[in-house]
């Protein structure tokens, strides 16, 4: 199966150097992404991996280097250049966040309809159609609730569709988002620690929903995880970074027995890592 | 030239007085982070009360200016202060935990109160105070203008510096202070290390309601006639000051004092008395769209 | 009343204690206030010592406490109690909204007809609607987007004027100059939005108030065109298909119809219009909460961020909300101008956004019904103490604070979701945020 696969990056990160003030937190990072591949960023805590996402996604505007993205039809996106809406409704690139960013107060349906928002608009004639009630926009949200459905159903949460996000498990909330990014219909989907929190029964179920994403709606996968379980059980390659730098990049088996990784995480996690 | 000069001296007055008020929006936004809308009619509130004991004072044989004026500025800012007091217990603290829009509908409310209060307890027209400090000197003449800076002006202006070194020193050297500060980073955490946090909320609202009492006392003595609409205005430009200085600092919001009371005294000579205000909140908005922090806050760093 | 083991006789001496503190507070607080009246007439000694008055204050206060300690707060519990004495009819409000609203909009539809209803009854009643239809076009702003808007009247001002302006220079019938107001008010939204949408929380608030003040100040000063302070008399009024509703009118309404005279025919008249433009109101503002911009307010008002992060334009979604917002705001100008004939800026001071904004607050952020019972009870209530001149202002912002301590969150609390599943269940307030700018 993975031999099928698309080998050609999605996203090409080159030269990408970030500076808060005098801290340099990124520092001529440069990385692929394969177009269906699970992607992991390692590296011990505040060695810039969130950093790394916030530019891509454009929350941050990078200091220097290019970050492209290029679509199938071989349209390329440089996205250190737009600004984070547009690279999440153009370039399709979907994103989670470290500490949960649901719409809490609104209900679990509603999370995954906001996540279609730019289809919608664009189906409600932005606005003006579907205030008359025409039925081109009626068709269009039903569409849009069967396409939350369908990911509802495949984080298991139906049954909880009508209830406010922010009442649900800490781990369903987890899914919730990457359902929400999924919703969006990304090409790469940027995930934030989604293991953390989890137990190892959610871990599992969580490592086969990712693997689920990438080999049925066939995108990339851009992963952030200290959870060494997912990270060695689902990525197809791994960049680890320490303190903003890249210090090794490779197969999963490369990177666990690399001596700089070993280093890096100053024998602490050793036992995780190797 | 001596125009010029004329009203620089004329702008650092009053911008010493919006200082003065800015602190108690500084401090109570940087420890509640609210907008204590009712600040501004504590102002009013301790101008009256100034008002009354001054002419109580006078009326009572005591002519000796220097001592009158110590008396009223120690009633003011003691009887102020327990309105400030007042205002927080009633409105603001079983309100601490609401959510954030509670608290600000709550302070207008407040305001509205002590506006009408003052207005049906003392009545809606201007009060008059019969000029108290009178003379200055003349520091310039040219051409038969002659630059004027008056003892008034000096006393604002003297005492707004030192009450403002004495309140830095509070905030940097007490413990109050500290546990002031302390709030401000982590209420919960501050409580936690023991800190009681609503008496530590409580003395900021005095010592604001207090310096609003002073900034009180040198408009009644500075104009000479009060009504109990100047706490509103005063209020609004004094918020623009703190926040054009940087909300949470108190040297910011003395700074944004001075510029909004330049702003209007320099608009007010060169331009169009008309539109002073809105030069002033013009300058506010400039500030905020492009120093969103203001000129001496800390910058907000958003995380994502 | 008392909880075993807290038997008055227990509770006497504390209590007492409480309230002695509470009444020496008040001593000091109104000994200057109340205790000494400034005499307005200029005289050798213009104060006038009012002991008796100043006793009775504190004695009410002292009184007011101990029966406060003795009968209401039965030691434990300090607040909360009331809220739970009237949880029932609050509660009641939230699960009736179904039949409320219908049977709300009847009343009103034959409001002019019942017998009670003589000029004053219409003209409050008119006052209210406007104010439900600021506190719904606000709603949009504050309540869904999450936009803290300290500064609405400037677009009732705008609407109020561009209605005025167009009307009484350019002789168009109320039918087309409403509309243009409207615009007017939404484009002047977009310009003031536009430079302040970035400001977060308490400086987009301040912001707004400042340009709420800064356009009450032009209006007042741009003599040639506003006529200053004296403001814009001889609005038109509206006609009914071409018909005026005065009395020398040509053509007139009631000579069409064959009927005398009467005001009250112009007061009915305006009262439907009031009506129906309030309903307007409020079925743009529902129809827009279940559409993908309304949701996407909402999600705003939730989380920025994750907005973003969803491809969502948060910049043009604050500024529709402030568009729309300011359009209905502009509406319920013209409609005032063309009721007062009237207007100056007076009628725009600050009082009325904190008004309007307490009535959104007061509701319940985003909830409809909730605006209508604020509205009721903020302007109905303030209009029972016209009696009470001097005091109602006083009693108008003591209600303002006893009632948002009460229920911080507003009458009308839960959230109904835009679109469900399988069940509408309603979202419990706690939950739902309120927003950060």
């Amino acid at each position: 199966m993975s031999a099928a696969r698309d080998k050609t990056p999605i996203l090409n990160v080159q030269h990408l150097t970030m500076q808060f003030g005098g801290l340099v937190a990124i520092n001529d990072l440069s990385f692929t992404a394969g177009r269906t591949d699970i992607t992991a960023l390692i590296g011990p805590n505040g060695a810039g991996k969130t950093t790394v996402f916030n530019c891509i996604t454009g929350f941050y505007k990078p200091t220097e280097g290019m970050i492209a993205l290029t679509h199938d039809d071989g349209h390329r996106f440089l996205l250190e250049r737009l600004d984070d809406h547009v690279i999440a409704r153009s370039a399709r690139v979907a994103r989670t966040f470290q500490n949960i960013r649901l719409f809490g107060g609104m209900t679990v349906l509603e999370n995954l309809m906001v996540a279609q928002h730019n289809t919608l608009m664009h189906a409600s004639r932005f606005t003006f159609a579907g205030l008359l009630g025409l039925s081109g926009f009626k068709k269009a949200e039903k569409e849009a609730v069967e396409r939350a459905t369908h990911w509802l159903d495949k984080i298991q949460l139906v049954e909880r569709a009508d209830d406010p996000a922010a009442d649900l498990p800490y781990g369903a909330q987890r899914r919730l988002e990457i359902a929400r990014a999924m919703c969006m219909n990304p090409l790469l989907l940027c995930l934030d620690e989604p293991a953390a929190g989890l137990n190892p029964k959610e871990s599992d179920q969580l490592n086969q929903l990712l693997l689920d994403i990438r080999d049925e709606e066939q995108i990339a996968i851009l992963l952030i995880e200290h959870d060494m379980s997912v990270v060695m059980g689902i990525s197809d390659h791994i960049a680890v970074l320490d303190y903003g730098r890249k210090i090794s990049y490779g197969t999963p088996e490369f990177v666990r027995s690399d001596p700089h990784v070993i280093a890096a995480y100053l024998g602490v996690e050793d036992e995780e890592v190797a | 030239m001596e125009y010029f000069l004329q009203q620089l001296i004329n702008g650092l007055t009053l911008g010493s007085i919006y200082g003065l008020i800015a602190i108690g929006y500084t401090m109570v936004y940087g420890i509640i982070g609210m907008i204590n809308f009712a600040h501004g009619d504590i102002f009013m509130v301790g101008a009256f009360i100034a008002l009354i004991s001054f002419i109580a004072l006078l009326s009572a044989g005591l002519t000796f200016v220097p001592l009158a004026l110590l008396i009223v500025l120690i009633i003011s800012m003691s009887f102020t202060a327990m309105w400030g007091w007042t205002v927080e217990r009633i409105a603001y603290r079983p309100l601490r935990a609401s959510f954030r829009l509670a608290p600000l509908i709550t302070a207008i409310g407040m305001s509205i109160t002590l506006q009408n209060f003052v207005q049906t307890a003392q009545g809606a027209r201007v009060k008059p105070l019969q000029p108290i400090i009178s003379g200055g000197f003349e520091i310039m003449e040219h051409d038969g203008f002659i630059v004027n800076l008056s003892y008034m002006q000096i006393l604002i202006i003297l005492i707004t510096v030192g009450l403002m070194i004495a309140f830095s020193l509070i905030i940097s050297r007490t413990p109050l202070g500290r546990a002031q500060r302390a709030c401000e980073q982590d209420r919960t955490m501050a409580e936690l290390s023991g800190i009681n946090v609503d008496r530590t909320i409580s003395l900021t609202f005095v010592m604001g309601a207090a310096l609003a009492a002073v900034a009180g006392v040198m408009y009644l003595l500075y104009y000479g006639v009060i009504d109990f609409y100047i706490g509103f205005i005063a209020g609004i430009k004094a918020f623009t000051a703190a926040v054009l200085g940087g909300i949470g600092s108190l040297p910011g919001a003395m700074l944004g004092g001075m510029i909004i009371g330049l702003i209007e005294v320099f608009w007010s000579a060169y331009f169009s008395i008309d539109y002073k205000d809105v030069a002033a909140f013009s300058m506010l908005v400039l500030v905020l769209i492009f120093m969103p922090s203001g000129l001496l806050g800390r910058p907000e760093v958003e995380k994502v | 009343m008392a909880v075993p083991g807290t038997e008055l006789s227990t509770r006497l001496p504390g209590a007492l204690k409480d309230a002695a503190i509470a009444a020496f507070i008040a001593l000091a607080l109104f000994v200057f206030l109340i205790g000494i009246r400034t005499v307005d007439a200029a005289g050798v000694f213009p104060l006038r010592a009012r002991p008796w008055l100043l006793a009775v204050f504190v004695g009410a206060i002292f009184t007011g406490r101990l029966a406060l300690n003795l009968f209401w707060w039965n030691g434990s519990e300090t607040s909360g109690t009331l809220a739970k004495a009237l949880a029932p009819v609050t509660g009641l409000a939230e699960r009736s909204a179904r039949w409320l609203a219908p049977a709300l909009i009847a009343f009103a539809a034959f409001l002019p007809f019942m017998p009670f209803a003589d000029r004053y009854v219409l003209d409050v009643s008119i006052m209210v609607l406007t104010y439900i239809m600021l506190g719904w076009g606000l709603n949009v702003v504050v309540g869904l987007a999450g936009l803290l808007d300290l500064g609405y009247v400037a677009f009732y001002a705008v609407g109020a004027y561009s209605y005025a302006l167009i009307a009484t220079h350019f002789g168009l019938s109320f039918w087309v100059s409403l509309p243009l107001a409207g615009l007017l008010a939404a484009l002047w939204g977009i310009i003031l939005g536009f430079p302040v949408l970035r400001l977060r929380g308490d400086y987009l608030a301040i912001v707004t108030l400042a340009f709420g003040e800064m356009i009450r100040i032009i209006l007042i000063n741009w003599y040639s065109l506003t006529n200053g302070p004296d403001g814009i008399s001889r609005i038109p009024r509206p006609s009914f298909f071409g018909l005026q509703l005065t009395r020398n009118g040509e053509p007139s309404f009631h000579e069409y119809f064959g009927l005398t005279y009467s005001p009250l025919q112009r007061i009915t008249y305006l009262f439907y219009i009031i009506l129906a433009l309030a309903l307007l109101t409020n079925f743009v503002t529902k129809r827009l909460r279940n559409l993908p911009i309304g949701r996407a307010w909402e999600a705003l008002r939730e989380d920025e961020i994750a907005c973003r992060s969803l491809g969502i334009n948060t910049r043009n979604t604050k500024l529709t909300a402030f568009a729309i917002g300011a359009m209905f705001g502009g509406f319920a100008g013209s409609f005032f101008a063309t009721r007062q004939g009237f207007i100056s800026p007076e009628s725009f001071t600050f009082i009325e956004s904190a008004i309007i904004l307490a009535i959104v607050v007061l509701g319940g952020m985003g909830s409809q019904i909730g605006v209508v019972v604020a509205a009721v009870v903020m302007i109905g209530g303030f209009e029972l103490f016209r009696e009470l001149e001097q005091f109602r202002m006083l009693m108008f912002g003591a209600a303002m604070v006893a009632i948002m301590i009460w229920r911080p969150r507003g009458l009308i609390t839960a959230r109904e979701p835009s679109v469900y599943l399988k069940e509408k269940k309603p979202v419990s307030a706690d939950l739902v945020q309120e927003g950060h700018g």
